[in-house]
């Protein structure tokens, strides 16, 4: 029997069948001083297959043991290392506290062409005490064994020196094959703390 | 039978389907899968001369979502803006930021894009510009804030904005992104303009799970 209310069935088969919300939070990670961040399908809870279509990771508050760290992600497509090969685009727009710098232009040492290396999405992150990125990551269709796999990020950090800097980046995994992992890090030293947030949007 | 479980006593009811709880406990069972994506407050704008979100800011959400849909200015080429509440009652969180604009002219005479040093920050403590708006009958602008962990007490918070609007035949496009600049909380966010009212427009504030 499935619980029917006015001709709509609001639950059956052990699920609700009305949408509850089309953004699902799917895995929370706290770090503290973690070397890197994974979020691989099928192990603790993550999910990161075809039942989404889009994949969101929030990362909130990255705060580096090391000074002027870039953030980073890669993406797994098959094997166990994180090492998909990517092309992708990379601007910033940054301004300084002093009033003295700013800057709007392409970033050539932030793209890939076809580069199996993390890709980065928050430039020269200072580790103050109050210093950290925080942005978003957008996956589109990881499971797709058909097409490339395109990301979008958009990443505010506090760039050391004391300058506020937003990282816009775009690319593709270039790969037919499935992506099932998402891995984030600094370039060097450990995360010494921060929040990321992995959620499914529903089809 | 799909439903399996209807347990009751009095007023207190758990619902199981195919050995699944959904319901008990007044609540939805914690394995059911909901939206992230909650929302907390809606205001709508009338000749007025800000729009103010000062409550329900705080710890619960890691991040905060401000929309704004179909601003509409009395005065043409008017500004919007945003500021936020760092522990008193005034909005003048000490700010940096960085901005930057896209545009097209809707005759395809012209396009733009770069660095805009009129709207950006450097420790200031006033209003952050989002973007100026057109104020025919048709004209508007929409767009979209993020707030990070507004309620941290170690790091700045990181914001993010992007906005669209019909500035006098062109479609204008506004990225800026920065930090309040300080360790207090942020527990308000308020929308003003530079001068004259809102007339019309749609502000939703959302927390995200």
């Amino acid at each position: 029997m499935a619980v029917i209310s006015n001709a709509t069935t609001i639950a059956d088969a052990g699920a609700f069948s009305v949408n509850l919300g089309s953004m699902v939070l799917i895995k929370t990670l706290t770090l503290s001083n973690a070397a890197n961040a994974s979020f691989v399908d099928g192990a603790s809870s993550v999910v990161l297959d075809n039942t989404y279509s889009t994949y969101i990771f929030k990362f909130i508050n990255m705060h580096p043991v090391t000074d002027t760290a870039n953030f980073l992600v890669n993406f797994r497509d098959g094997g166990s290392a994180f090492d998909a090969t990517k092309t992708s685009t990379a601007f910033r727009s940054l301004h300084d506290e002093a009033d003295t710098e700013t800057s709007f232009a392409y970033q050539p040492a932030s793209d890939l062409a076809q580069g199996t290396g993390y890709q980065l999405i928050a430039q020269y992150v200072g580790n103050g005490n109050d210093e950290s990125c925080s942005g978003t990551l957008h996956l589109f269709d990881p499971s797709n064994t058909t097409f490339v796999k395109h990301y979008i990020s958009k990443a505010n950090s506090y760039y050391a020196n004391n300058k506020s800097n937003c990282q816009f980046t775009g690319g593709y995994c270039n790969v037919t094959a499935a992506i099932d992992g998402v891995d984030f890090k600094f370039a060097s030293g450990n995360i010494d703390s921060g929040v990321i947030k992995m959620y499914g949007i529903s089809k | 039978m799909a439903l399996s479980k209807c347990m009751g006593y009095q007023n207190k009811m758990g619902l199981i389907s195919n050995g699944t709880t959904l319901l008990d406990a007044g609540a939805l069972d914690s394995g059911v899968p909901t939206g992230s994506m909650t929302l907390l407050s809606t205001a709508t704008a009338n000749n007025s001369s800000t729009i103010t979100f000062n409550s329900g800011i705080n710890s619960t959400y890691k991040e905060y979502i401000v929309k704004w849909i179909n601003v509409h200015p009395n005065t043409n080429d008017q500004q919007l803006t945003v500021n936020f509440r760092d522990g008193s009652t005034a909005y003048d969180a000490t700010k940096t930021s960085s901005a930057f604009r896209v545009g097209h002219a809707e005759d395809g005479s012209a396009t733009e894009i770069g660095y805009q040093t009129g709207q950006d920050l450097a420790q200031g403590t006033g209003a952050q510009s989002i973007h100026y708006t057109a104020n025919q009958n048709e004209a508007s602008s929409s767009g979209m804030l993020h707030l990070f962990d507004p309620s941290s007490t170690t790091f700045i918070k990181h914001y993010i904005i992007v906005n669209s609007s019909d500035r006098n035949g062109q479609c204008e496009q506004q990225y800026i992104a920065g930090y309040c600049n300080v360790t207090a909380a942020i527990d308000g966010i308020q929308l003003a303009t530079n001068e004259n009212t809102i007339q019309t427009g749609t502000f939703k504030l959302y927390g995200i799970k």
